[in-house]
C-alpha cells in the first residue's frame, strides 16, 4: 500500500469487517456489512461515517470575510457567526474548483471543509488566490478527524456526549462542544437528507468519540452509503455533478452562486452564463425499464440525438427506482420528456423527472 | 476462501460453464459474487441472441457497480434463469447452483481455453 494514506480509525475498520477500497489516496471503508442496510440504518435510525479524509483549511486574518467571499460563490457577509453554509469556489470561466462547507468562527476566522480529493489543488488555488488580502492560509487537514453521524436518532444519541442543548443548535448552526472534556467543532449538517451532526475534533479525541459511539450500537456506515444517501438528498459531489467543466449554474447549485456581491472569481463567466442561457442542465432521469443508470451512461432524445450524459445513478436503496443526475441539453429538460439511456448495448426508454429523490428531513426549527 | 466447484470450467473473467454435450449452462463464480458484494440487479439477454467467446452478454450489478458479463464459450442463448432476475439476491446465495443463462455450444474446441478448477483456484487468490 505504497502512499495511500489512513485515518486515524483505520485498524478500527478493519476490525469491524470494513470492506476496504482506495478513495482519494485514502484506505477507506466501502461497507461493512452492505450498502443497503447501512443506508437504511441513517434513514431510519442513525449511523456513522468515518470522514476524517476531509480536509480543513483555515483561513484567518483582518481581511477573512473580504477574502472568503472572494473565494466563494455564496456570500458570507451576512452570515451569523456559528453558522456554516454551502459555496462552491470557481476558476474564473466559472467550472468548479471544489465545493465546500464553509464555517464562520468571526468576522476574522473560517474554516473551509473540502473534499479529500482536492485538499491539495484547493489549497494551492487559495493560496495563489491571496494578492493583498491581510490573511493567514493554514491547511489543517492532517490535525482534524471527523465523525458525521447522521439519522433521525443522531441527536438523541450525541446529546449523551455533551453538556449542551443540542436542541439549541439549529440546521447549518455549530458549536464548539466539549466531549470528553475536550473541544470540538460541530455541526447539526451533514451529506444524507437526514438530521446529524458532523464532529471534527483532534485525532485522539475522534478514536474516543468512535469507539463510544459504536458502544451505543450506532451504526458504521462506508462510503458506499454515503454516496448512496446523497444522491438521494440531490447533494452533488464533485467529480460527478461538479468539476472542472461544469458550472454550479450548470449543476443547479444557483441558489449557492450570490451573483449580486461585488466580487467573487468567476463571476463574469457566471453572469454571461445566466445571461446567455446554460449550455446544459441537472436533472433527474428514471428509467422505464428495470436497469441501473450510471455515471458516464450516455442520455439520447427520442430521434437518437445525443443529449448528455448521466452524473450519478442508482438503483435507489429508498424507493427502489432506477433513477439518476443527467446533465442534458437544456431544450430537453421538461418534465416528463422522453429520452433514452444506453446501457451497454441497449437503449433503455426514460423520462425526466424532477431531483427530489427523497423528503429532506432537516432540522430546520421554528 | 471462495469455493471452486471440480466439474465446472472456468474463464479468467470469473464466469463458469458447465458443460453437457452441446449445451453449457453458464454462471458466476463463488469468488465474482464476493467481490461484486450484494448483488441487486442482473441483466441478461434474451433467447435467442448469439455470443461469440469473451463477448459481453450482460452485467451482474452491485448498489454500487456494474460488473459485465464475458461468455466463457461461444453459442446462442437458448435458456434464461428467471429465478435470478426476479431474485438478484440468489446469486450471493449460491451462485453455482443459480446459473444465468443456458446456450447451445457453437464450437465445443472453444472451451479448451477455459480453466479447471485447479488453475482457476490459483487466480482467485
Amino acid at each position: 500500500m505504497n502512499g495511500i494514506k489512513k485515518t486515524v480509525l483505520h485498524d478500527r475498520h478493519i476490525a469491524l469487517g470494513g470492506m476496504m477500497v482506495e478513495f482519494a489516496g485514502y484506505n477507506m471503508p466501502l461497507y461493512y456489512t452492505n450498502i443497503a442496510a447501512e443506508h437504511h440504518a441513517i434513514r431510519e435510525r442513525v449511523g456513522m461515517f468515518d470522514v476524517s479524509h476531509m480536509g480543513e483549511i483555515r483561513v484567518s486574518g483582518p481581511d477573512a470575510t473580504k477574502f472568503v467571499n472572494h473565494l466563494c460563490t455564496n456570500d458570507f457577509s451576512s452570515l451569523p457567526a456559528g453558522r456554516l453554509n454551502y459555496t462552491l469556489f470557481c476558476y474564473e470561466n466559472g467550472g468548479c474548483v471544489d465545493d465546500s462547507m464553509v464555517y464562520k468562527m468571526s468576522e476574522d476566522e473560517y474554516f473551509l471543509v473540502v473534499n479529500a480529493s482536492n485538499v491539495n489543488k484547493d489549497f494551492d488555488w487559495i493560496c495563489s488566490n491571496k494578492g493583498e488580502f491581510d490573511v493567514e492560509i493554514e491547511n489543517q487537514s492532517d490535525f482534524y478527524g471527523q465523525i458525521a453521524l447522521q439519522g433521525p436518532q443522531a441527536e438523541e444519541m450525541f446529546q449523551q456526549m455533551v453538556q449542551e442543548d443540542l436542541s439549541k443548535i439549529p440546521f447549518l448552526g455549530f458549536s464548539k462542544l466539549i466531549v470528553f472534556g475536550r473541544e470540538t467543532i460541530s455541526s447539526r449538517s451533514g451529506y444524507t437528507g437526514e438530521d446529524g451532526f458532523e464532529i471534527y475534533a483532534e485525532n485522539a479525541l475522534i478514536e474516543e468519540i468512535w469507539d463510544h459511539l459504536v458502544k451505543m450500537v450506532v451504526v458504521p456506515c462506508g462510503l458506499g452509503c454515503r454516496d448512496t444517501l446523497r444522491f438521494e438528498a440531490a447533494l452533488p459531489l464533485y467529480g460527478h455533478e461538479i468539476d472542472s467543466t461544469i458550472s454550479p449554474l450548470e449543476a443547479g447549485l444557483g441558489f449557492a452562486v450570490k451573483l449580486d456581491k461585488v466580487d467573487f472569481i468567476g463571476k463574469d463567466a457566471l453572469v454571461s452564463q445566466k445571461q446567455n442561457g446554460l449550455p446544459r442542465k441537472m436533472v433527474g432521469i428514471e428509467l422505464i425499464e428495470k436497469n441501473i443508470p450510471r455515471q458516464g451512461y450516455v442520455v439520447y432524445s427520442q430521434n437518437e440525438q445525443e443529449i448528455g450524459i448521466i452524473t450519478t445513478g442508482y438503483l435507489s436503496p429508498s424507493s427502489g427506482l432506477p433513477i439518476a443526475n443527467a446533465l442534458i441539453m437544456p431544450e430537453f429538460s421538461k418534465m416528463g420528456t422522453q429520452v433514452f439511456v444506453q446501457i451497454r448495448k441497449k437503449m433503455i426508454p426514460a423520462k425526466i423527472r424532477d431531483r427530489k429523490f427523497i423528503q429532506k428531513k432537516y432540522k430546520k426549527g421554528e | 476462501m471462495s469455493k471452486v466447484l471440480e466439474n465446472l470450467l472456468y474463464a479468467q473473467s470469473h464466469e463458469w460453464a458447465k458443460i453437457d454435450g452441446n449445451v453449457a449452462w453458464i454462471g458466476i463464480s463463488d469468488y465474482a459474487q464476493h467481490a461484486l458484494g450484494s448483488v441487486v440487479f442482473v441483466d441478461l439477454p434474451q433467447v435467442g441472441d448469439e455470443f461469440g467467446a469473451e463477448e459481453e452478454f450482460g452485467a451482474v450489478e452491485s448498489v454500487k457497480a456494474a460488473s459485465e458479463l464475458l461468455m466463457p464459450i461461444g453459442g446462442t442463448v437458448i435458456a434464461v434463469n428467471e429465478a435470478v432476475i426476479n431474485e438478484p439476491e440468489l446469486l450471493n446465495v449460491d451462485p453455482y447452483e443459480h446459473w444465468l443463462v443456458k446456450i447451445e455450444i457453437k464450437d465445443p474446441s472453444e472451451s479448451s481455453q477455459l480453466l479447471n478448477n485447479i488453475d482457476y483456484e490459483k487466480i482467485c487468490k
